[in-house]
């Protein structure tokens, strides 16, 4: 198909993502620099150094960085146990992962506090064995909780993938040179499924750093993240201006973050789609 | 030993993901209407559930935008890559760079940034906004699933059938659609699924009125969630489990078979 007419079948998406995806991005940059009146202003995006600004995001800093190093934690040892059951359980194995989506995401979240409460399901489980309660609803670790959660699926698929794309011959290599299998993963296996590490880290930390939604329904809605500040200036102060700035600052994390992934992924190889 | 810890953490990772569900499905069938007791085993809630008009239209509303929205971001999306396989690496990469914004742009921002344009363009917020918010973010799905069945494809093919005196748009529906499909298929049901789960975008891009069934349970949250609800999300989750269950189970059994074969043959 290497005909010239065929390009002109992208134009539907040039117009589309011109319309849908960069203008709107320069609207948010409009807004962010600008006052009611119009004028040029960098205001809203300084406002970020405003204390309870500075403390929200701070807080979502801190709550989203200790999400994805739980995230990565659990998900590697489980994506290499996943990607030992053989590559025609592939599919199975995503599915597991996208099933929940078919729940409410919402519902999912709010199902948490079903079984954290003070006389929820794990309460009442630890009360039977003895052990003491766990009352982490409506605080930062019931945060973390619904974070690690939601986003665990993003972290495992990026790493499973990397490994079963992995080439045993590698790993045979080592080994029969001499390597134990502790040496084999630091100097091989760790480094050959950065990209999906990367990936992983990036596809997690952006939606927690961002989430309002879990923070509200889980943070008993008095915990604030700049997600849920930003939200409340769009939804209940109505002040665009102020929230397309603070918005800015989120913008320079997730373009921090694709730089880095963009370094560490040039081949596109750690992508959720294997 | 190996294999048991494997096993086991295996198990309690699973049962990580999958306890909220059942403690949902537990809570459809609750007599009582708050989900603080237990009430009784009823199922009360699933006849209720069809009585209940404003659930029904924001099924309906969730429904029709998924499946509107996933149709259109798949056929904008396929013929996007029909275009990109054809394109020097230098403009195709420009593509799918912008394909990638909103990917790994935040949902907050991509919902604001779309509620602002809406706003500039003087539109009414209603089932026409979330819509278009939709097929925007259900694109990138597509794009990314088709695209690494192009680079996959034997260019041969495709042109023996039009040396062969095909035209161009035969051969593409003869030749190459059918060793893109299941790129598509994924396509379609990734952003399907999306389109279902969204709460954030849709959030941002709805007009008063006008609920998806997300939206509906965010308002609700405060005064408790129905109960209709859980019965709701429930059967769909039944029945889209089900269904995975048969499409998986069924090429499972076919390779078996197709393994079997070639034992055969080999002999």
């Amino acid at each position: 198909m290497k005909n010239r007419q065929s390009r002109l079948l992208a134009l539907p998406f040039a117009f589309w993502s011109a319309l849908f995806i960069l203008v709107p991005l320069v609207m948010i940059f409009y807004y962010g620099l600008t006052t009611k009146t119009g004028q040029f202003t960098l205001d809203n995006f300084t406002a970020i150094t405003q204390l309870e600004h500075i403390k929200a995001l701070g807080l979502a800093i801190l709550l989203s960085a200790v999400s994805t190093a739980i995230c990565l934690v659990l998900a590697y040892p489980l994506a290499m146990i996943l990607s030992k059951l053989g590559a025609n359980q592939s599919a199975l194995i995503v599915l597991i992962f996208i099933l929940p989506m078919w729940m409410n995401f919402l519902l999912r979240t709010l199902a948490w506090q079903t079984l954290l409460e003070k006389t929820g399901v794990i309460n009442s489980i630890l009360r039977f064995l003895h052990l003491p309660a766990l009352n982490i609803i409506n605080t930062p670790q019931a945060i973390i909780l619904g974070m690690v959660y939601n986003f665990l699926p993003f972290m495992v698929l990026p790493i499973y993938n990397a490994l079963i794309k992995l080439d045993k011959d590698v790993i045979h290599a080592a080994r029969d040179l001499g390597a134990n299998s502790v040496q084999t993963f630091i100097k091989v296996i760790f480094p050959l499924t950065l990209p999906g590490v990367i990936s992983g880290i990036t596809m997690v930390f952006i939606p927690a750093l961002t989430t309002f939604v879990i923070s509200n329904l889980l943070g008993g809605s008095k915990i604030l993240l700049i997600g849920n500040v930003i939200e409340q200036e769009f939804t209940q102060t109505n002040n665009w201006h102020l929230g397309s700035g603070l918005s800015l600052i989120l913008m320079l994390f997730i373009i921090l973050n694709m730089v880095l992934s963009a370094v560490f992924d040039r081949n596109g190889e750690g992508g959720m789609m294997g | 030993m190996k294999r048991f810890l494997e096993r086991f953490y295996l198990a309690i990772i699973f049962l990580f993901l999958y306890a909220p569900i059942v403690t949902l499905i537990i809570l459809s069938f609750n007599k009582s209407r708050t989900r603080a007791k237990w009430g009784g085993f009823s199922a009360k809630w699933y006849l209720a559930l069809f009585d209940n008009q404003s659930i029904m239209e924001a099924l309906s509303n969730t429904l029709f935008i998924a499946l509107v929205s996933s149709l259109a971001a798949t056929i904008i999306g396929t013929l996007t890559c029909i275009a990109l396989s054809n394109m020097k690496a230098k403009a195709r990469n420009l593509f799918l760079a912008v394909n990638n914004i909103p990917m790994l742009n935040a949902d907050i921002v991509t919902g604001i940034s779309l509620m602002l344009l809406f706003i500039s363009f003087g539109m009414r917020f209603g089932r026409e906004t979330i819509l278009l918010a939709h097929i925007t973010f259900n694109i990138p799905y597509v794009i990314l699933n088709v695209m690494p069945r192009f680079r996959q494809l034997n260019p041969n093919t495709y042109e023996a059938a039009l040396d062969l005196g095909a035209s161009p748009v035969y051969a593409f529906f003869k030749i190459t659609l059918p060793d893109i499909m299941p790129g598509v298929l994924a396509g379609f049901l990734m952003s399907f699924t999306m389109s279902l789960d969204d709460f954030v975008i849709t959030h941002f891009t709805k007009g008063a009125g006008v609920d998806t069934l997300s939206t509906k349970i965010y308002a609700e949250v405060r005064k408790g969630i129905k109960p209709e609800m859980y019965a709701l999300s429930t059967i769909i989750f039944v029945t889209v489990f089900v269904l995975l269950l048969i499409v998986n189970l069924a090429p499972a059994k076919e390779r078996r078979e197709q393994a079997k074969t070639k034992r055969f043959s080999r002999r």
